[in-house]
């Protein structure tokens, strides 16, 4: 008989300024095998002190990711989806286990959730000519209005979030500059290993993208709230959290983006701009 | 230029450059002090600092004997067995010979371009083309150092530039394209747009993988298949993307390349299977092209040759400027399409400039191109150095003063030519009308931004100019004055692949690059 191995299980923690904290609060809670009541992991469930953190690493680290050129920016997020390719059965191994896809489901996911950075890698250099114009004013003047990245974001998922609907919404909203904090909630948290690890390894800036996990309730007053966030993208259809959100972030007037209607699609990269119009003169 | 982490992921560019020859230089230097100090003299002890020389190495490059055409996924023996051979300008030496594909061979590629369009190409979705095209420009990343040698090897520009700037581009473009494969329809909202079916495309030797990236990428981004004929005498890169194109998966036929003259160019245009014709190269071609393709449907667009003029105003930044005159006419040894030949300068600061730009050329460092100290490297044919130098003589025998660097001296063997200008040049000038496609400059003044306007519309061409001021508003109404298809306006010769380029009246229609570029190779339905 082979020598028998113990598996190592991954130790599944936050990812905040490109670092594996724990949660501050030490607070932890557990998630099962699909369908069983077989221990899979304990997550963290990540505090107020965790989120404020996030925001603090993803307001530092946007001032050298948006001026960033875009076709940097679009060969940092077509790496992601090479690294991710390298990690396609831990993904799937993930997916199996805690959502109770079949492996067939699984890989399906994880292509998806590959098309969905290559997607947006592509439209980092090109949404601006797409959007962006020249404005035909009646005088001397040479007046454009070009796309912005609005700053920092905060992405709330759903407990029912997919693979590749995190790494879309995700991709979207840092292909044009932005930076984020995305709460994966529930089970969607035992994804949040093998992601910072596709992020971590990409070169993509520490603090670009902040993960955490835990509780949606706990945590959601806290992204409407928060001053230094000027976005939220909301991905749960949870009427009520989308109002309340608003309520909440009309105190620094947020923008609050409603779920993505597919993953793929110019107006997930739209939600999360600004529009800035320039004016020069034209004379000798 | 965007030459940030082209690499990032694959081999940094330039990591070899070793850290300078500092010991050396410093061992120069004190012999030179040695010899000059014990003279008491009045003059000023001067300095001559020597490069040590920084050859690159060419091992990396692995030429065949001899290379066939690339036809449906192989590399096939021409049909009339004739091959020719490609010299290494710089030394004169033959690197290697190539098949003339003759209109056999050509129509042999035509059908593997349109049964691979038929079959599989225009099958696939966006979003697996794109993926095809990413591979592709992956691939050119981590192989960058070998193309930039050989590109080097065989069109004799500096190892500098093919390095630091062509490469990079062709890999920027591929990558830019593959990203639009899935989504133009966002380009063209409201639009209903499809491929066009077989592309054939011509393209000329100065930069000759990026001119065939520029081709290729948003050919095959908007679903068509192609042929291509690289140029007769710089061949080797784009057969070398053949194998680039093996490593990614490319589906046989999509793309395919012929070599040889004109008569294989003549050939390709004229093919009544081919649905789209896109040409790069001398306006007298593209004038033929377009009078063998009136009788068809044919798509077709020309960037061809230009006369560019480049203006200074006295309210420039004069050393700034002098950089970029320097990189406008002198970058690739003047073989661009878009230099700037014409340099216009206002009245009042042009003895002061031009006493700077001698400075400046006297120490423009011509030589072996493999040197990563070269800046101006060798002109890539017999044939094109035989007529830069017809034309510097008519320059001369048109009463322009003329200067060229005297302490320059040239590499015995190969086609070198020293940068020089022709001042005080009127419009009525042959050197004024004419392209040269060298490192030949011509210069004349102005008084008024008017004067300026008018000079440097003065010419059938129309791809590019250059402005110099720091008088934003003065830079806005020249630049909407001027009948140019690129502008730059404080700096010049920057590409970029997200930048439509291409030109007005006789230096051709259509634009590569940008949202704008993607329109020549789709049809709306």
């Amino acid at each position: 008989m082979a020598s028998h191995h113990l598996k190592v299980p991954k130790t599944i923690k936050l990812f905040i300024g490109g670092e594996f904290p724990r949660t501050e609060s030490g607070r932890s809670f557990p998630v099962v095998r699909h369908g069983t009541d077989a221990h899979f992991a304990h997550l963290c469930r990540a505090s107020r002190k965790d989120f404020r953190n996030a925001v603090a690493a993803a307001k530092a680290a946007l001032a050298s990711w948006e001026r960033r050129t875009a076709y940097n920016r679009a060969q940092i997020l077509y790496r992601m989806a090479e690294m991710c390719e390298g990690k396609r059965d831990e993904f799937a191994e993930v997916l199996c286990y805690t959502q109770g896809l079949s492996n067939d489901a699984a890989q399906k996911a994880v292509d998806a959730a590959i098309d969905a950075f290559v997607y947006y890698a592509g439209y980092a250099d090109k949404y601006q000519q797409v959007i962006g114009n020249l404005n035909p004013v009646s005088g001397p003047h040479l007046c454009f209005t070009a796309a912005e990245p609005v700053g920092v974001v905060a992405a709330l998922f759903d407990e029912n979030s997919t693979l590749d609907e995190i790494t879309a919404g995700l991709s979207a909203i840092i292909c044009s500059g932005n930076t984020v904090v995305a709460l994966l909630p529930g089970v969607t948290g035992t994804l949040l290993a093998p992601l910072a690890e596709v992020f971590a390894t990409s070169d993509l800036p520490k603090g670009v993208v902040n993960l955490l996990t835990g509780d949606v309730s706990e945590l959601a007053p806290q992204f409407g709230s928060h001053m230094e966030v000027q976005a939220v993208s909301v991905q749960t259809k949870n009427e009520a959290l989308l109002a309340e959100l608003k309520i909440a972030g009309a105190e620094n007037l947020k923008r609050v983006a409603p779920p993505m209607q597919t993953n793929l699609g110019l107006n997930n990269i739209l939600q999360f701009v600004e529009y800035k119009t320039v004016w020069h003169p034209v004379g000798y | 230029m965007r030459t940030t982490d082209l690499t990032r992921t694959g081999t940094r560019q330039g990591k070899n450059n070793k850290p300078a020859a500092k010991p050396m230089l410093v061992k120069r230097a004190k012999a030179a002090l040695n010899i000059e100090t014990p003279t008491p003299s009045a003059r000023p002890v001067t300095l001559s600092f020597e490069y040590a020389p920084s050859l690159e190495s060419a091992d990396i490059v692995k030429l065949k004997p001899r290379y066939g055409l690339y036809i449906d996924g192989k590399m096939v023996e021409p049909s009339s067995g004739r091959y020719f051979p490609t010299v290494n300008p710089a030394t004169e030496a033959v690197l290697t010979e190539i098949a003339e594909a003759t209109e056999k061979d050509v129509d042999r590629a035509v059908q593997a371009a349109r049964k691979a369009y038929e079959k599989v190409w225009s099958k696939l979705s966006g979003r697996e083309r794109g993926r095809y095209l990413f591979r592709i420009a992956r691939i050119i990343q981590e192989r960058a150092r070998e193309f930039a040698v050989l590109e080097t090897l065989d069109n004799g520009k500096p190892i500098r530039e093919s390095r630091d700037i062509d490469i990079p581009l062709v890999a920027a473009h591929f990558f830019y394209h593959a990203g639009w494969a899935d989504k133009l329809q966002d380009a063209f909202p409201g639009r209903e747009i499809s491929s066009l079916g077989v592309v054939g495309q011509v393209i000329p030797w100065n930069f000759p993988l990026l001119m065939a990236a520029w081709k290729i990428a948003p050919a095959l981004a908007c679903g068509n298949t192609v042929v291509l004929k690289p140029a007769e005498t710089t061949p080797l890169t784009a057969l070398l993307l053949t194998e680039v194109f093996e490593e990614a998966g490319l589906p046989p036929g999509v793309v395919n390349i012929v070599t040889g003259a004109g008569a294989t160019g003549a050939a390709l245009v004229s093919h009544p299977d081919v649905d789209k014709v896109a040409f790069t190269g001398s306006t007298e071609v593209g004038k033929e092209i377009l009078e063998a393709t009136a009788k068809t449907n044919k798509k077709l667009t020309l960037e061809l040759g230009g006369k560019s003029a480049h203006i200074v105003f006295e309210d420039a930044a004069l050393d700034q400027a002098v950089e970029g005159v320097v990189n406008g006419i002198y970058f690739n040894q003047g073989h661009v399409c878009c230099a700037g030949s014409r340099l216009l300068l206002e009245e009042s600061i042009a003895e002061t400039f031009i006493e700077k730009l001698k400075k400046r050329i006297d120490k423009i460092r011509v030589g072996n191109p493999l040197d990563k100290n070269t800046d101006i490297g060798a002109i890539n044919s017999k044939r094109e150095f035989e007529k830069i130098q017809r034309l510097v003589a008519l320059g001369k025998e048109e009463g322009g003063e003329f200067y060229e660097p005297a302490g320059t001296v040239l590499p015995a063997k190969g086609y070198f030519h020293k940068p020089c200008f022709f001042a005080n040049v009127s419009s009525s000038f042959t050197l004024s009308r004419i392209e040269i496609f060298g490192p030949v400059l011509t210069i004349s003044t102005f008084r008024t931004p008017q004067e300026a306007i008018m000079k440097a519309n003065d010419t059938s061409y129309g791809l590019a100019a250059g402005i110099w001021s720091e008088k934003g508003s003065k830079i806005q109404k020249v630049a909407s004055a001027l009948k140019a298809g690129v502008i730059w306006a404080n700096t010049y010769n920057k590409f970029d692949p997200s930048a439509p380029f291409g030109g007005y009246f006789e230096s051709g229609f259509g634009r590569e690059g940008g949202r704008h570029g993607l329109l020549p190779y789709l049809e709306e339905k």
